[in-house]
C-alpha cells in the first residue's frame, strides 16, 4: 500500500488529497470536499494530463503580429508536454490565423492537435 | 467638444464587460478608449488557460477569453479607439486623450468607467540592494516578451514573489527552454493560486523557498548571480542563511498596484487597503457618474469575477444616465476579523439590485473560520469557510430580500468569526 499527497486543482479551496495505491492501482481518496476532488485524484495519479499552452511564430501578419498563441485541443499526457514543445518550435503560421485553426497535427506524437487560441490578421 | 453618455477608460476585460453591460441596460452611446494597439488588455499575454471556467463553463486562454468579449463589443456596434492614451479626467468628466490619429482631444462624458487595470511593483519599490544590470524584468514584462514578441530574456532564472504571473512564467520560461532555478517568496505562504504551484512548479520540480527573499544582485552588465536568504517573522533577512544563486535572469512577481494615476488627478480619494478608489453598491466613485471596476479598483484573481464586477459597473452608469444622481442614505460597510477591505465599501440598501456581491481578501491565512453578516445585531448571512487565505479573493452574495427584511438596519458588519 502506498499513499500519495497531492493539491487538488478543481478549485481555489485547494483540497490536501491522500491518496491510497494498490499495486500502484488507485484505492481511494480522503481530504476531498466534493466529487471532483476524487476525479481529479484518481486521474493525477493514474493518467496525469495537461493542456500545452505556448505560441508559434507566424509570418505576413497585417498587424505585425509576431505570435499565434495556441493551446494542445485536449489535454495530453504529462511526460509528452516537452515533446509537444519540441514540434510546435518548428511551426510557422501564416496570417491570417483564426482561433480554432489547427497548426500542428498530432503534436508531440500526442495524436492531439495544436490549435490557434488567437485571430491575427 | 464631442460627447459620449459614455466613456470607458481601458478596453481590457473590465471596459469590454461594462462597455456591453451598458449598452444592455440601454445606453447607446458608448466610446471605449484603449491606449494598447488592440483591444483584450493583458488577457492578450495571458496564452494560459483557465480563465472562463465561472463565466463560460470552461477552460479558456487569455486570448480565447478576450475574443468573446471583444466579439460582444463589435456585435453590439460599441465604439472604440485604440493607440489612445487618456492623459486627464476633470471632475466635470472632460477626458484628455491624445493618438497619433486625432492628436491631442476631449471628449465630454456623461458618466466615466474606470478600467485602467492595474501594473506590477518594479524593482524601485521592493529595495533590493545590489547592482542596476540587464536582466532584471517584472514576470509580466517576461511575460509580454515570450509571449507576444517572441523573444525569451534569459536562459538561467530565479523568479522573487510567488504571486501568480511569477508561477506562470516559471512554467512558461521553463517550456520554452530556460532553467528556473527557483521561485522565492517572502512570505511563509504562496501569494499565488493552489493549481498554479501545481501545475506550474510541482510539475516541473522547481523549488518554492518560503520566507526567503533576493538580498544582493550581482553583476555589472549583466545578472550573473543573487543571493537569497531566509527571513524571519517580520521579513528580516536572518545572517548566515544566506545563498549564492548563479543565473542571468531576475524575474520580479511582487504584487500589482491598481493604477490610478487618473483617478487620483480628478481627486478621487484611493482607499490604502486597495490603492483603488471607494465605491458604493453600483460601483460609483464618490464623484457621482463616475464608476470604477476590475483591477483598477482592487486586484482581482480571477477574470471571471472582473466581468461580473465591470457589468455591474455598466449597469449602474446605465442607471445613472437614466436616472440621475443616487442621493439615497448610503451605509458603509464594517469589516473586521481579519478582512482587510470590501467592494462596496459602501451600500444603499433602497437602491440595490437583486442581489449584492461584497468582494474582499483577508490579511493572513485561516483556518477554520465562518464568514458572517450582520444588519445591526442580526445575522443575515453565515458561510464556513475551511481555509481563507491573503492571495484568494472572498465574496459574499446577499439577496436583495436581507435588505428589504431588515430596511432600517443602521449598520452593515462583515467578521470572520469561530467557525
Amino acid at each position: 500500500m502506498e499513499k500519495r499527497i497531492l493539491t487538488c486543482i478543481g478549485c481555489p479551496m485547494g483540497c490536501q488529497l491522500e491518496v491510497t495505491l494498490e499495486k500502484g492501482a488507485f484505492a481511494s481518496v480522503t481530504g476531498n470536499t466534493c466529487k471532483n476532488g476524487a476525479r481529479y485524484a484518481q486521474k493525477e495519479v493514474t493518467d496525469p494530463r495537461r493542456i500545452v499552452t505556448t505560441t508559434v511564430r507566424v509570418e505576413g501578419s497585417r498587424e505585425n503580429a509576431c505570435t499565434v498563441p495556441c493551446k494542445t485541443a485536449q489535454d495530453v499526457p504529462k511526460d509528452l508536454i516537452f515533446a509537444v514543445m519540441e514540434d510546435a518550435a518548428a511551426v510557422v503560421a501564416t496570417a491570417p490565423v483564426r482561433i480554432g485553426d489547427v497548426l500542428k497535427e498530432n503534436a508531440g506524437g500526442t495524436g492531439v492537435s495544436l490549435i490557434a487560441t488567437k485571430n491575427v490578421n | 467638444m464631442e460627447q459620449f453618455d459614455l466613456v470607458v477608460i481601458g478596453g481590457g476585460p473590465a471596459g469590454l464587460a461594462a462597455a456591453c453591460a451598458a449598452f444592455d441596460s440601454g445606453v447607446r452611446s458608448i466610446l471605449i478608449l484603449e491606449r494598447d494597439r488592440e483591444l483584450g488588455g493583458i488577457l492578450n499575454q495571458c496564452i494560459h488557460n483557465g480563465f472562463g471556467l465561472h463565466t463560460f463553463g470552461q477552460e479558456l486562454t487569455g486570448p480565447e477569453y478576450a475574443a468573446r468579449y471583444i466579439r460582444q463589443v463589435r456585435e453590439r456596434g460599441i465604439a472604440y479607439r485604440l493607440n489612445t492614451m487618456v492623459l486627464d479626467i476633470s471632475r466635470e468628466k472632460v477626458v484628455t486623450a491624445i493618438s497619433r490619429d486625432r492628436g491631442l482631444s476631449e471628449i465630454a462624458a456623461k458618466a466615466v468607467i474606470l478600467a485602467m487595470g492595474c501594473r506590477e511593483r518594479p524593482r524601485g519599490a521592493l529595495n533590493i540592494p545590489g547592482f542596476r544590470p540587464a536582466g532584471i524584468y517584472t514576470a509580466g514584462t517576461a511575460q509580454r516578451l515570450v509571449n507576444v514578441e517572441g523573444l525569451l530574456p534569459g536562459r538561467e532564472v530565479v523568479i522573487l514573489g510567488s504571486g501568480d504571473i511569477g508561477l506562470i512564467m516559471a512554467r512558461r520560461m521553463t517550456l520554452e527552454g530556460a532553467k528556473v532555478k527557483l521561485v522565492a517568496e517572502l512570505m511563509p505562504y504562496s501569494g499565488g493560486l493552489k493549481r498554479n504551484i501545481v501545475q506550474c512548479l510541482e510539475d516541473f520540480g522547481i523549488p518554492l523557498k518560503l520566507s526567503h527573499t533576493v538580498v544582493d544582485i550581482a553583476g555589472k552588465e549583466r545578472v550573473t548571480g543573487v543571493t537569497i536568504a531566509r527571513v524571519d517573522g517580520r521579513g528580516t533577512p536572518i545572517p548566515g542563511t544566506e545563498e549564492h544563486i548563479p543565473c542571468d535572469t531576475l524575474l520580479l512577481s511582487c504584487g500589482l498596484i491598481p493604477e490610478n494615476e487618473l483617478s487620483r488627478s480628478m481627486g478621487l480619494e484611493l482607499d490604502p487597503a486597495t490603492n483603488g478608489p471607494r465605491v458604493n453598491q453600483r460601483l460609483e466613485t464618490e464623484i457621482p457618474g463616475v464608476f470604477a471596476a476590475g483591477n483598477v479598483l482592487h486586484v482581482h484573481d480571477l477574470v471571471d469575477f472582473v466581468s461580473q464586477e465591470a457589468a455591474a459597473a455598466g449597469r449602474g452608469a446605465a442607471r445613472f444616465l437614466a436616472l440621475g444622481e443616487d442621493t439615497s442614505c448610503q451605509i458603509p460597510i464594517e469589516a473586521s476579523g481579519g478582512i482587510r477591505y470590501t467592494v462596496p465599501a459602501s451600500v444603499s440598501p433602497r437602491e440595490m439590485e437583486e442581489q449584492l456581491t461584497i468582494r474582499f481578501r483577508v490579511g493572513s491565512v485561516m483556518n477554520n473560520r465562518a464568514v458572517a453578516v450582520y444588519l445591526d445585531d442580526c445575522q443575515v448571512y453565515r458561510r464556513k469557510r475551511p481555509v481563507m487565505a491573503p492571495g484568494e479573493m472572498e465574496q459574499v452574495v446577499l439577496p436583495r430580500d436581507i435588505f428589504r427584511a431588515h430596511g432600517d438596519a443602521k449598520r452593515i458588519r462583515i467578521l470572520t468569526e469561530e467557525a
